[in-house]
């Protein structure tokens, strides 16, 4: 059976910046359980730009190149070795991933503080450490080239997440995070179910020799069906979503911004890279438009969920059930009816910039949220009046997150519902287009239940029970920012996302 | 029926009980062990799988070998982390319950969480 093993060179050294970028934050933990949780919190913030420019190193790479950049750790080719890859999409993912954990760490330093007078302080101590060891899974679920790796990044994903739930220790929020365990527990031992049938069929795990390999038959079909399972309960997609308005909404702002913004995605990226690269050809159009189905589901469901929401944390949570069905419609869409194949394409540049501007858009609302809490001291949508006119920079990056995922111009979001719309038209799929919409009106819908509530004039002056840093508030305004204006990319890297992707068999389809 | 088929239906039948438990029950406790015993028939499908890649002189393929150890480690710090969880929940609350109000509602059935 042929087998393209990438040559030898392709192990330069200049490539182990691959491994740098796992390997950094793993170090900055180890350091960190040697010195004292002050010291913990120099090590990040001494980390964070090094972390940056690693991932912003990696994205010029694949972006100036044009081709994926690949490191055989060891110099091991597969398929016993293990492979390292960036394509585009890992590229964008992390340089995403490094803008949210930085700006996440600017603004957790005031919450998670070691207080003056202490060296040694356990809530400090434990966030940071989780929010490196979320930062490096999410660059291994990025990079890992072969299924078991990724099995790994996943558990490791979980378990920096899990605790972040219940840092306050409160009986509440412990069950969030047994049950937010008890769902991704079960959701790896699918995955796992699936790697042992798969590897058993091929005797590879590999997923560029997966992808030659792959037929048609059941024992492949059960494999990738369980494995997707899993997944899906570990990104909360409907109807597996239960476990995570209490999770989300219970964690700590900066840790519920790390999770909403991230954690979900690590899932779903090897969600798209199962469909999309081990066995575009398996799932039929059954298998797409049962996910595009769920996709639908979740849209509308999360997004009636949040317009109800009493507190305003779950309602951010909520709209992170909506705006995950957005990224299952990328299945549906991707579908080349001609070729019976995932065909990648627009509707996995509109897709993947959905999960991006998402996850930038999300962390800040969360943020914002977190903000308006430490201000009032709840977070209770009635009570919020004048909070407008007290933190103005504030709710205006909150504002300025929910109008990317309207998918206002020229946000993110408006880039991405623009390219999924054209596939809609373009693949004759008009009931996506009708659910793309609808989900954008819920939205807008809650957006407008908050905003006119916050810009309402307070009966009496509101008392705030602490004063914001406007360096915080500055920091989250930047992340809205930026993901307001993510749609201008379309003016450069755009194309980066397709690095690495197989061409297209059929003519039409970019 | 080759001994690879017996236990490979072993492992089908374990997973499905520990399925069927997890979804079932409401005891925290009772869906942690029901995620062992899926554990337990994973990992037996891995033995069975390498023992069919199985080629003369050798007994058994190794690369599953590896694979199940870190299966076996990553599982175990699972459960860990789950007890963990469970024993501060049952030091914080008087009720052992996964449900979001509390265990208020009585006879209240977990619903819809595995």
């Amino acid at each position: 059976m042929p087998v393209i093993v990438p040559s030898i060179e392709v192990t330069q050294a200049e490539n182990a910046v691959l491994v740098l970028s796992i390997a950094v934050p793993i170090a900055g933990i180890l350091v960190s359980f040697a010195v004292s949780s002050r010291w913990t919190e120099r090590v990040v913030i001494a980390l964070l730009p090094v972390g940056l420019g690693i991932a912003f190193a990696i994205f010029m790479a694949v972006w100036t190149t044009g081709v994926p950049v690949v490191y055989l750790v060891g110099g091991w080719g597969p398929p016993l070795g293990i492979t390292l890859r960036a394509d585009g999409l890992s590229a964008a993912m992390m340089l995403t991933t490094a803008l949210v954990v930085c700006v996440i760490a600017v603004f957790a330093h005031a919450d998670f503080h070691t207080p003056e007078g202490e060296t040694d302080a356990r809530a400090p101590f434990a966030f940071w450490i989780l929010l490196l060891s979320i930062w490096s899974a999410m660059n291994l679920v990025c990079l890992g080239n072969d299924l078991f790796t990724l099995y790994v990044a996943l558990e490791v994903l979980t378990f920096s997440a899990v605790p972040l739930v219940c840092l306050d220790g409160t009986a509440a929020t412990l069950r969030a995070a047994l049950r937010y365990l008890l769902y991704a527990m079960i959701g790896a031992m699918l995955y796992l179910v699936g790697v042992a049938l798969l590897y058993g069929v091929y005797g590879a795990l590999d997923i560029t020799i997966l992808s030659q390999r792959v037929r048609g038959d059941m024992a492949t079909s059960v494999a990738i069906a369980a494995m997707t399972a899993g997944l899906l309960a570990k990104t909360a997609l409907f109807p597996l979503h239960g476990w995570l308005p209490p999770a989300h909404a219970g964690a700590p702002s900066a840790g519920s911004a790390a999770l909403s913004a991230l954690v979900v995605k690590g899932s779903f990226f090897i969600v798209v890279r199962l469909w999309l690269d081990v066995a575009p050809a398996l799932p039929g159009s059954t298998g797409v438009q049962l996910l595009g189905a769920l996709g639908v589901a979740a849209i509308l469901f999360g997004s009636v969920l949040a317009l109800v929401q009493q507190r305003l944390k779950l309602l951010v949570a909520y709209s992170t059930v909506a705006q995950l069905g957005y990224l299952f419609l990328l299945f549906p869409l991707a579908f080349d009816n001609g070729s019976g194949r995932l065909e990648g394409g627009d509707a996995l540049t509109g897709g993947m910039l959905q999960a991006l501007s998402h996850a930038t858009a999300k962390a800040a609302m969360f943020m914002a949220v977190g903000l308006m809490y430490a201000a009032l001291g709840h977070d209770r949508l009635a009570d919020i009046k004048g909070i407008a006119r007290a933190l103005p920079v504030t709710v205006w990056a909150f504002a300025l997150g929910g109008m990317a995922l309207i998918g206002l111009p020229p946000s993110g979001g408006f880039l991405a519902k623009c390219f999924l719309l054209a596939v809609t038209v373009r693949s004759g799929q008009w009931w996506y287009a009708i659910a793309i919409l609808a989900g954008g009106l819920l939205t807008s819908g809650y957006m407008v239940l908050f905003l006119s509530r916050a810009m309402a004039p307070a009966r009496e002056p509101l008392k705030l029970c602490a004063t914001i840093p406007r360096h915080r508030q500055d920091a989250v305004l930047a992340l809205a920012l930026f993901s307001f204006l993510l749609g201008l990319i379309a003016l450069a890297p755009l194309d980066v996302l397709q690095v690495g992707r197989p061409a297209p068999i059929s003519v039409g389809s970019r | 029926m080759t001994a690879t088929t017996l236990f490979g239906l072993c492992g089908a039948v374990l997973v499905g009980t520990g399925l069927f438990g997890l979804i079932t029950d409401p005891a925290p406790l009772r869906k942690i062990l029901a995620f062992n015993l899926v554990g337990g028939g994973v990992f037996l499908i891995f033995g069975v799988v390498a023992r069919h890649g199985a080629t003369a002189g050798v007994a058994g393929d190794p690369v599953p070998q590896a694979l199940v150890i870190t299966a076996i480690v990553v599982a175990f710090a699972a459960t860990a982390l789950a007890v963990a969880l469970l024993q501060r929940l049952s030091e914080t609350a008087d009720v052992v319950t996964l449900s979001a109000d509390g265990g208020k509602k009585a006879g209240h059935v977990e619903q819809g969480s595995p």
